[in-house]
């Protein structure tokens, strides 16, 4: 295995270890942020060691949490969730599936690959560079992101880097999606029709179409705060600013409009992390109930609303952002109507065990721990679609709930489903399943540990993004209830170790595995 | 088999949770934030029945066509049922999203009461401001050139305007109990966001722009105001206070802070 291959299958295994680096140092950061969150006044020396401007004395500062904050949610989104499920799991088997050889243009994916590399090595740079990462969170609002050190520290270099690592990703990104375009569209196997790929083929293709659109935006929406903030341009600064008591010589620039480019890659985002995983649920609950499909067509015009209702809801995120309040109402009644397809595919899931005669392997579990999260986790969608609901959980602990579990651990369940479903086919051994569904129960446990009740946070009005909580009256209620979610983190954290140990230790010692060990149907199982 | 039983449970403590009153919004102390609690309460039992339903069906179908030897029996599709589930579906869902404008539309979309006290709100890094027009009911022309924080003078009220010598500003919003309150919210600098939990209210301060927020207040109380929008590594303690008070302690209050309004 060469480092600059051109081989897909390569190319596939090089993204899934660089997202599973990504997921364990973002889980990493998140366990420093939810000590801190119970235990602001400790001192720790690690945090010295690791951090000496940010926590001096082993004092965290708020800085450095925030900026700790701003690192995990970028690292997960982008580094995880769009990597592994599309870029991952898509490069290695899209082109297995549909029957061709690579991918239609072998050097643009190893470019691709590398291309997603150079960013991450960028935005870890932010750590170390003077004044360290930045502090305005994954979303990077101006003018908060475009004035430079003066609003706070990490908002110089490390804001800088972050946005030229967002760039570079964008890049990468698109050169991704148009591979897997080429590729659906030119090299299926002679007699294959777009409605005979298997439905993981469909999640692929769609989610290369979204993020084609999605990326193709955010691009230009990074380099305009980049040229606003070393070419001293206004975009999205307007006139009469006066930060940290120093007028600010700009004018004429829209915040809001930032806010529109960003969610409208970023909504669309949920999906380019969903859709795949989506499509992998889809055959593995189809496989291990000895059933095909139900509603293969449903599902498949299900993800192209998805994908294309995905493109005008962006301003659900925008509610309360001062943008006029009538198109709230476009926009939630938006919003409700891309749930209907999510539903939809809800239905057919357990439409397709119906009947069936369910086999509990190790990826059965994820993909049915899979579907109860994506319920839960989009069931409150209905609450935050709404503007008139919205107008309280914006911003509190509600909205980190939902998209935690929505888009992080359900997508991550779907991660896991495939690598546990095809890991036989990318080394020759199975992962151990006993370990595997082991690993499931007590993940599954810990999910609902965590997440559940940071709803709750949500219906105190607890804001998310807060260093601590010390400040407020109403914020005492909940330090017992963050104090349980810190200890659940905890346990989740250390339940991971059962799954690292089993993907290295299956590697190299896992049961060998026959050439199509769950009887599927599908090509990559039966052609080499 | 014992996935089926733990999804039915973690559903089932899920649920539990939602019947503790420990955890949940604070007391309503308006109109709005009443109405709120009422679309609030019938979303929930939705969205609850909803997520009662589909986990239960999941459990179920698990724990019924678990491998026990059986014929494959179901089907791998029907037309009927797909048209069936995603009209329901779409009525339920959008039929929320109608039901909900109502509230929506109650803060945002009626329009300005000429009897409403106005008061100006102003957000910096990391604190907040309010500038009441005093007797004369006209606020004073700002000049940012004489912003002043040291000297009491956040706003820039310019000593050369007239309208702006009995401007009153202060840390903290005082308003009258019952009475509507219209407040202008502005930012100095980045994004923040002003939120009173028992109003059921939340709105995004934005530089550069120049929002309104109307409420009336109904209840007397002293209630936190938390910034809500990422504006720094002071965010979390940015922190402000809405008293509510009777109309005699407001007039009182509002005698008293006129005094000792010194002119820059």
């Amino acid at each position: 295995m060469t480092l600059f291959s051109t081989d897909h299958k390569v190319i596939g295994k090089q993204y899934i270890g660089l997202a599973l680096f990504s997921v364990f140092l973002g889980m990493l950061l998140s366990l420093v942020m939810r000590f801190h969150l119970v235990h602001p006044d400790t001192k720790v020396r690690l945090f010295q060691m690791l951090w000496p401007e940010g926590a001096p004395g082993g004092q965290m500062t708020p800085e450095l949490y925030l900026s700790l904050m701003t690192m995990h949610g970028t690292i997960m989104v982008f580094f995880v969730l769009t990597t592994a499920p599309q870029s991952g799991f898509g490069n290695y088997f899209l082109p297995l599936q549909i029957g061709a050889h690579d991918m239609a243009f072998p050097v643009l994916n190893m470019l691709s690959f590398w291309t997603t590399a150079l960013s991450l090595g960028t935005l870890l740079l932010a750590f170390v560079v003077e004044g360290g990462a930045p502090l305005s969170g994954w979303t990077a609002y101006p003018p908060l992101s475009g004035l430079g050190k003066i609003t706070g520290p990490g908002q110089g270099l490390g804001q800088d880097l972050w946005i030229l690592s967002i760039a570079l990703f964008c890049v990468a990104s698109l050169m991704g999606a148009i591979n897997i375009i080429v590729t659906v569209i030119e090299l299926r196997a002679p007699g294959m029709g777009y409605f005979d790929m298997p439905l993981t083929c469909w999640g692929w293709f769609v989610t290369a179409l979204i993020s084609l659109f999605a990326f193709a935006v955010l691009l230009p929406g990074g380099v305009l705060l980049l040229l606003d903030r070393v070419a001293g341009t206004s975009f999205f600064i307007p006139g009469g600013l006066i930060v940290n008591d120093q007028v600010q010589g700009r004018s004429g620039g829209s915040p809001l409009l930032f806010q529109h480019l960003f969610w409208f890659f970023g909504h669309p985002e949920v999906y380019i992390a969903i859709l795949p995983g989506m499509g992998v649920i889809s055959t593995v609950l189809s496989v291990f109930s000895g059933k095909k499909v139900f509603g293969y067509k449903a599902m498949t015009v299900a993800m192209l609303a998805i994908g294309g209702l995905g493109f005008v809801v962006w301003g659900h995120h925008m509610f309360i952002s001062g943008m006029s309040p009538y198109s709230s109402i476009a926009f939630s009644v938006l919003t409700m109507a891309v749930g209907v397809p999510s539903a939809v595919k809800t239905f057919n899931w357990l439409a397709t065990l119906w009947g069936g005669r369910l086999r509990f392997t190790a990826a059965m579990h994820y993909a049915l721990g899979f579907v109860s999260l994506f319920i839960t986790g989009g069931i409150t969608g209905l609450v935050l679609g709404q503007p008139g609901l919205d107008i309280y959980f914006h911003d509190t602990y509600f909205v980190v709930a939902h998209f935690h579990l929505i888009m992080g651990v359900a997508a991550v369940f779907a991660i896991w489903a495939a690598l546990h479903y095809w890991f036989p086919k990318m080394y020759g051994r199975f992962l151990n399943e006993r370990l595997g569904k082991i690993h499931f129960f007590l993940t599954f446990v810990g999910v609902y540990a965590v997440f559940v009740p940071l709803h709750f946070a949500g219906f105190v009005g607890n804001p998310r993004r807060y260093p601590d909580f010390k400040e407020y009256e109403f914020l005492k209620s909940v330090t017992g209830l963050h104090m349980g979610v810190t200890h659940a983190a905890y346990f989740l954290a250390a339940v991971q170790l059962i799954f690292l140990f089993n993907y290295f230790w299956s590697k190299r010692r896992g049961a060998v595995a026959p050439g199509n060990p769950w009887g599927a149907t599908t090509r990559e199982w039966t052609d080499d | 088999m014992a996935i089926a039983i733990l999804i039915a449970a973690l559903a089932g403590a899920t649920l539990a949770l939602f019947f503790q009153p420990r955890w949940w919004f604070p007391e309503a102390i308006s109109a709005h934030a009443r109405a709120y609690d009422a679309h609030f309460l019938v979303t929930l039992c939705v969205i609850g029945c909803i997520f009662v339903f589909a986990q239960g069906l999941l459990a179920w179908v698990i724990f019924r066509y678990r491998d026990r030897g059986q014929a494959v029996t179901g089907s791998d599709g029907n037309n009927t049922l797909e048209i069936a589930w995603t009209s329901a579906t779409a009525v339920i869902f959008l039929g929320l999203a109608l039901a909900g404008q109502g509230i929506w539309a109650g803060v945002h979309l009626e329009g300005s009461d000429p009897r409403a006290l106005k008061v100006e709100v102003l957000a910096k890094q990391f604190a907040w401001s309010y500038r009441y027009a005093g007797a004369d009911g006209a606020f004073g022309r700002v000049d940012v050139k004489q912003i002043d924080d040291a000297g009491g003078n956040s706003f820039g009220i310019d000593a050369k305007d007239p309208k702006g010598k009995d401007d009153l500003t202060a840390a903290v919003l005082r308003v009258p109990v019952g009475r509507p309150v219209e407040l202008h919210l502005k930012s100095r600098d980045v994004i923040h966001n002003f939120f009173v939990r028992e109003l059921r209210l939340k709105q995004d301060v934005v530089p550069g722009m120049t929002i309104p927020l109307r409420f009336t207040a109904t209840k007397t109380g002293t209630y936190e105001v938390p910034c809500s929008e990422l504006c720094g590594l002071g965010h979390h303690q940015m922190r402000s206070s809405l008293v509510v008070m009777t109309e005699e302690d407001y007039a009182a209050w509002l005698a008293e802070a006129q005094q000792k309004v010194v002119l820059p």
